[in-house]
Formats: structure tokens, C-alpha cells, sequence
């Protein structure tokens, strides 16, 4: 098991050097000049001359690299020697084109719009999905599997900016029943948090629930007609423990497993939901940057992602084998 | 209360897309306390079926249950699904072919034991542990309170199937349905599970109905046989009287299919034909189109009426399913020595 974890971990600090590797490659093929985007047209060729010295980016790419990198784990100066070294602290992934702002900082303000969107949103399309999934397979064949089912399908094929609106419309602007989406440190105010977070992690709960729902299903039906269910009802036991603690056991892996993914791919930024109601978390700013060409804060959500991305497969390994005592004692 | 478990006329059909398969057609057996009835049967003839209705495991499905199943004096078709959860277990237990898919794999075997205690004793987690090691001792599991902690695939195929015995017979119940317990073990292991079942009937005093197919096994283990086809009882009686003296050309075409290590001849007997499809019932004898002996009887009554099990003139405790007359059947279901005892 152990060993397992090692070799897992070293794959994912790998994975995650090629992403920087590879990030950091298309951003200097891009064919913007940094100096010229960050002073605007009327520069002399000698403004921008400094400005690509202070960025560091008149270096060959191998050094630019290896600073980056290395910026990552230690505390990066630029300029390093000249009278004003500019201080870029670890984990430094350099400074805004466009802003100036170091990227670290801004990814740090946004972040915390994006995890709450997160998880709430996923908190809630899981316990929901697991419960609506579970009710449908109990219920095969029933009314309210066919209910379930066609609100599953329905709901699947929407998509955010369509019902995100309607719902905005209908119950912020219209009606007033929920207040409009904002984010409120849940450090200051829990209720303000959860309240101007309602409406986002209701939408796109509702339209991740509806697979969750099915895969939930899909696998109760597989484990309630399995021997050891039939065992369990044979010994007596209660039927919301066979239920709930036998059946559910069985098929609750591959639900973890996707969920573990689809938080990770979340975290990353949810740039739909986030730009449908006005959120300004790492969506939004992953966004912006493209649309602004600013390379650095672009190579910064790319690697912000890209980490959650990986992480969450790391974690999803891990909780297999976890899950999965024939994994958990052999490997 | 002579008999501990009454079966009367059971009948159990399940609607398909194809039409209703009839499983069981009005099976009737008794089982006394403290014996063993072995159920034999191919594959399909409805013996499972049978343990599974008087389990109750086929209420919340889509089969229709007839008949009357007694367990000390209580009808068990006509129990809720909440009576019969707590019969289960303490009153009758079942015990299942495939160990390693019956058992939880997720879930320490121990545990799986012990919880099935708990939920029909009112104990703390630590006592329902410790009469859970107590069973995986008694089944013959070496180191069990080390063994507790184990998952069912560390087990090896013998100690899951006596883990099973355990978890059967934790909450001692008076009568134990084995399905086929040692049709997946290697022969060795087989004697020995069959030697623990001998064990714990004794030592529990527990009636065991004991369905297999393998009739050499039920030479070592029951008391009575009942020999099914087609869901229905073709024969009854005494181990020795059926073994010995079948009275039903397919319990004699069965038993004359087991080879014979004595002869040199390398041909194997078998029945000719396949069972019947249970999607239409045939208003004869079911076995009639397999049977070699049905021009024995005048008038092709066997395809067009259907023998009733009566019991025979010359062997009264012994009963069968067949038109034959007494005298047929003593010249032709001739008695051979067959294997086993």
C-alpha cells in the first residue's frame, strides 16, 4: 500500500511538471509581445526594451524556464544584482501584464469563490444524486423511478447559461426570493456566504445530480440483485441497513471515483457558472486573462487547474484503494 | 407439533416477458425436528426456488407464492415482510453455494457475523464480537479472533463456506437450509464441510434441508430424500429406499447415471433429452417425454394425465410420481449397485 502511494504520488509530481513544461512552452510561442500589451502603443523601442529586461523575458527561453520553475519552490528576484531586484515570493508564477499584480496573489483572492462554489454545489449534487438514484433503484419500474428518470434526463440537458438565467430572472430580479449571487467570506457571515452562493450551487447541483442520479442507479440495481445483498436480507437484517450499508457499499466506488474527478475539474474553476452569475472566481479570471493576452496570469490559472486536476486523480487513486480492501491489502 | 416444517401444495411462478414460468407446481414436504431432507434435482427443477419462498426471500419480488409453508405451527407466506426479517436468522437460516459472492466483499468477515448477532440480540458491539469469534471458533476457523478481522477474499474456499456456517447459525436457529454448500469445493473440503454441517445438526439439534445435486453427498448426509423434476416431487422417501430401490424412472435414471469405477466399460449412462420448458406446463407426466419406460403404460395415459405421488404397496413410506404398475416397476427400475454406500 505503501509503495503504491509513493509510486502514485511521484506519477502525479511528473504529470505536473510536464504541465508546467508545456505551459510554459505555448506561452512563449505565442506571438504577443508582452512589452507592448503591458505600456500600451505609444512606447519607444526603449521602454519597451526595459520593460522586457525587468520581466526577465529578453533571456534565453532555458533560463526563463528553469527561474520559473525554480520560482515555484524558492522566493524568485527579478533582476537580481541590478540596484531594484523586484521580490516575487515562492510560489511565484510571476506578475500580470496587465495589472502588475502578482498572478500568486490575484489566484489567491479568487480562489475562494471558485472552492465555495465547489463544493457546496458538489456537497449538494452528491447527497442528492446518491439519495435520488437510490430511491429510483428501490423503486424500479415505479412511478417515481420514471419521475426521477425523466428529471435526470431533463435536467442533464440543459445547460447553465440557459437555466441559470431563467432562474436568475425568475427568482433574483423578479421575485426576490433569493438575493443576487455574491461571495461573502463565509469567515464573515456563514448565512451571507450560503445565501449569495444559493443560487449557483443550486443550478449547477441540479444539472451534475441528474448523472449522479442515474450512475447511482445504474449500480444499486447491480448490487441489490448481488448474492451478499440476498445474504444480508436472509440474516434478518433491517431493510434500510441492507440498504443503505450493504447495498449502497457495493455500488458507492465508481460514484466516489467520478466525484473525486468532477470536484478536482471544479476547483479548477467553473468558468460558466462563474461568468453566468457574475462570480469572480478562477473561471472568470482564466477568462479574462485570455481575453486580455496576459500570459502570465493565463500560464498561472492553466497550472492552478492543472494541480487540482491531478490532485483530485491522486486522491481518487488513493481512496480506490482505500475503498477496495483487495486493493488496499495486495498492493 | 410432530412436524417442524410443513410444505403444502407450494407453488411459485414468475411473470416474464415470454410468458409465466412455472417454477414450483405444488411441492408438498414435512420435515421433522432434528432431521435432514436432502432435496435433489437438475438444475432449473426448482429446488433453490423452493429455499428461497420458504426463506420469504421472494416477497418484494415479482413471483407469486401459493400454498402453505408451516414453521411451528405459523404460516410463512402469510407473514409480513417484518415477521419474517426477524424468523430469519433465529428461526431459519440459509446457507448459499457461492461463498465468496454471498459474503460482503467490503466488509470484515467477522463483522458481517457479529452484525448479524446484534441485529437480533439486544448486545453490545463487544459481546456481539465475541460471539462471533466464539462461532468462527466453533466452525473450525484456527486464530479466529485474528480471523475476525479478515476480508472474505483472504479466506480460503473452505473457510468461507464454514464462515457462512457461523454466520448461519449465530443466532441458533432450529432449522438450516443448505443450497448447494459444497458444489463449489474441492472434495477434501467438501467432507470436511459436510462433516461440520453432521456436527453442528447434532450439537444444535437443527433440521437442515439439504438441496444439491450431487447425489452421493446425500447418500452421506440426509435422512430423507425428496427427488424433484420440473418443479415438482417425483419421489420421497427414506436415503436407503430411494438409493437403493428408485421407484421413479428419473430417480432410477439418475442414479443410473453415476459411473461405475468398477467396470471397464468407458460409456457413461445419461437421460436422453432435456428438461421441459417451465413457460408451458405439460398436462401429462413432465418427465414423460424423457422417459424410456412410457410405452409401459396403456393408452399414452402419461403424456395426457398427470401421476399423482402416492405411496407404493410393497415400500409404504416411500411415494412416487409414476403410472407404472408395481410389478413393471420392480422388473424394470432394476435395483443396481450403485456408487456411494
Amino acid at each position: 500500500m505503501f509503495k503504491y502511494f509513493i509510486k502514485r504520488t511521484a506519477t502525479a509530481v511528473v504529470l505536473l511538471f510536464v504541465v508546467v513544461f508545456v505551459t510554459f512552452g505555448l506561452f512563449m510561442a505565442v506571438p504577443a509581445d508582452p512589452a507592448k500589451l503591458s505600456c500600451g502603443k505609444t512606447c519607444s523601442e526603449e521602454t519597451k526594451a526595459n520593460i522586457r529586461h525587468a520581466m526577465e523575458i529578453d533571456l534565453p527561453f532555458t533560463t526563463q524556464y528553469t527561474r520559473f520553475v525554480k520560482g515555484l519552490f524558492v522566493d524568485r528576484y527579478y533582476n537580481k544584482g541590478s540596484q531594484q531586484p523586484r521580490k516575487c515570493e515562492a510560489p511565484c508564477l510571476g506578475f500580470s501584464f496587465r495589472t502588475d499584480e502578482n498572478v500568486t496573489d490575484v489566484l489567491q483572492r479568487r480562489a475562494p469563490t471558485t472552492f465555495s462554489l465547489a463544493l457546496g454545489a458538489s456537497l449538494i449534487w452528491l447527497i442528492g444524486g446518491v439519495l435520488l438514484g437510490m430511491v429510483s433503484a428501490l423503486r424500479r419500474g415505479k412511478t417515481v423511478d420514471k419521475v426521477v428518470q425523466s428529471f435526470a434526463l431533463f435536467f442533464s440537458s440543459l445547460q447553465i447559461y440557459l437555466i441559470g438565467w431563467v432562474v436568475s430572472l425568475y427568482f433574483v430580479i423578479k421575485h426576490h426570493i433569493i438575493p443576487t449571487p455574491t461571495y461573502v467570506s463565509p469567515f464573515e457571515s456563514v448565512s451571507k456566504w450560503a445565501a449569495g452562493m444559493l443560487l449557483p450551487w443550486l443550478t449547477l447541483a441540479l444539472i451534475s445530480m441528474a448523472g449522479y442520479a442515474r450512475l447511482t442507479r445504474a449500480g444499486m440495481l447491480e448490487t441489490l440483485s448481488e448474492d451478499y445483498v440476498r445474504t444480508a436480507r436472509s440474516n434478518g437484517l433491517k431493510k434500510g441497513r441492507v440498504q443503505f450499508k450493504h447495498a449502497l457499499r457495493g455500488a458507492i466506488t465508481p460514484i466516489i471515483t467520478i466525484f473525486g474527478l468532477d470536484l478536482g475539474a471544479l476547483m479548477g474553476g467553473a468558468v460558466i457558472t462563474e461568468s453566468t452569475f457574475g462570480l469572480k472566481g478562477i473561471g472568470t479570471l482564466s477568462l479574462e486573462a485570455v481575453y486580455e493576452l496576459d500570459l502570465p496570469l493565463i500560464i498561472g490559472t492553466v497550472i492552478f487547474g492543472a494541480f487540482f486536476i491531478i490532485m483530485a486523480n491522486l486522491i481518487v487513486d488513493m481512496l480506490y484503494a482505500a475503498l477496495d480492501p483487495k486493493v488496499r491489502i495486495t498492493k | 407439533m410432530s412436524n417442524f416444517l410443513e410444505v403444502k401444495d407450494l407453488k411459485v411462478a414468475f411473470p416474464v416477458e415470454a410468458g409465466v414460468v412455472h417454477a414450483v407446481n405444488g411441492l408438498s414436504f414435512n420435515l421433522e425436528a432434528g432431521k435432514s431432507l436432502g432435496i435433489v434435482g437438475e438444475s432449473g427443477s426448482g429446488k433453490s426456488v423452493t429455499s428461497l419462498a420458504i426463506m420469504g426471500l421472494l416477497k418484494e419480488s415479482s413471483a407469486q407464492v401459493s400454498g402453505q409453508i408451516n414453521l411451528d405451527g405459523q404460516d410463512l407466506i402469510a407473514a409480513s415482510e417484518n415477521d419474517m426479517r426477524k424468523i430469519r436468522s433465529t428461526k431459519i437460516s440459509m446457507i448459499f453455494q457461492d461463498s465468496l459472492a454471498a459474503l460482503h466483499p467490503y466488509f470484515r468477515v467477522g463483522k458481517q457475523i457479529a452484525e448479524v448477532y446484534k441485529a437480533h440480540n439486544n448486545v453490545s458491539k463487544a459481546e456481539a464480537k465475541k460471539r462471533a469469534i466464539e462461532m468462527l471458533d466453533r466452525v473450525g476457523i484456527p486464530e479466529p479472533d485474528k480471523r475476525f478481522s479478515d476480508y472474505p477474499h483472504q479466506f480460503s474456499g473452505g473457510m468461507r463456506q464454514r464462515a457462512m456456517i457461523a454466520m448461519a447459525l449465530v443466532c441458533n436457529p432450529k432449522f438450516l437450509i443448505a443450497d448447494e454448500p459444497t458444489t463449489a469445493l474441492d472434495v477434501t473440503v467438501q467432507a470436511q464441510i459436510l462433516e461440520l454441517l453432521k456436527s453442528v445438526q447434532k450439537e444444535f439439534n437443527t433440521s437442515i434441508i439439504f438441496i444439491t445435486h450431487d447425489l452421493g453427498v446425500i447418500s452421506e448426509f440426509a435422512d430423507d430424500v425428496l427427488v424433484m423434476y420440473a418443479g415438482r416431487a417425483v419421489e420421497k422417501g427414506s436415503v436407503v429406499e430411494v438409493l437403493t430401490k428408485p421407484q421413479h424412472p428419473y430417480s432410477w435414471g439418475l442414479l443410473s447415471s453415476i459411473p461405475d469405477l468398477d467396470s471397464h466399460v468407458n460409456k457413461f449412462n445419461s437421460i436422453p433429452g432435456t428438461p421441459p420448458s417451465m413457460l408451458k406446463l405439460a398436462s401429462g407426466c413432465a418427465f414423460e417425454p424423457r422417459c424410456e419406460f412410457k410405452s409401459n403404460v396403456a393408452g399414452g395415459k402419461c403424456a395426457s394425465q398427470l401421476p399423482e405421488l402416492h405411496s407404493l404397496a410393497e415400500s409404504p413410506t416411500q411415494e412416487a410420481r409414476c403410472f407404472l404398475s408395481d410389478a413393471d416397476r420392480k422388473r424394470l427400475l432394476t435395483p443396481r449397485q450403485f456408487a456411494g454406500n
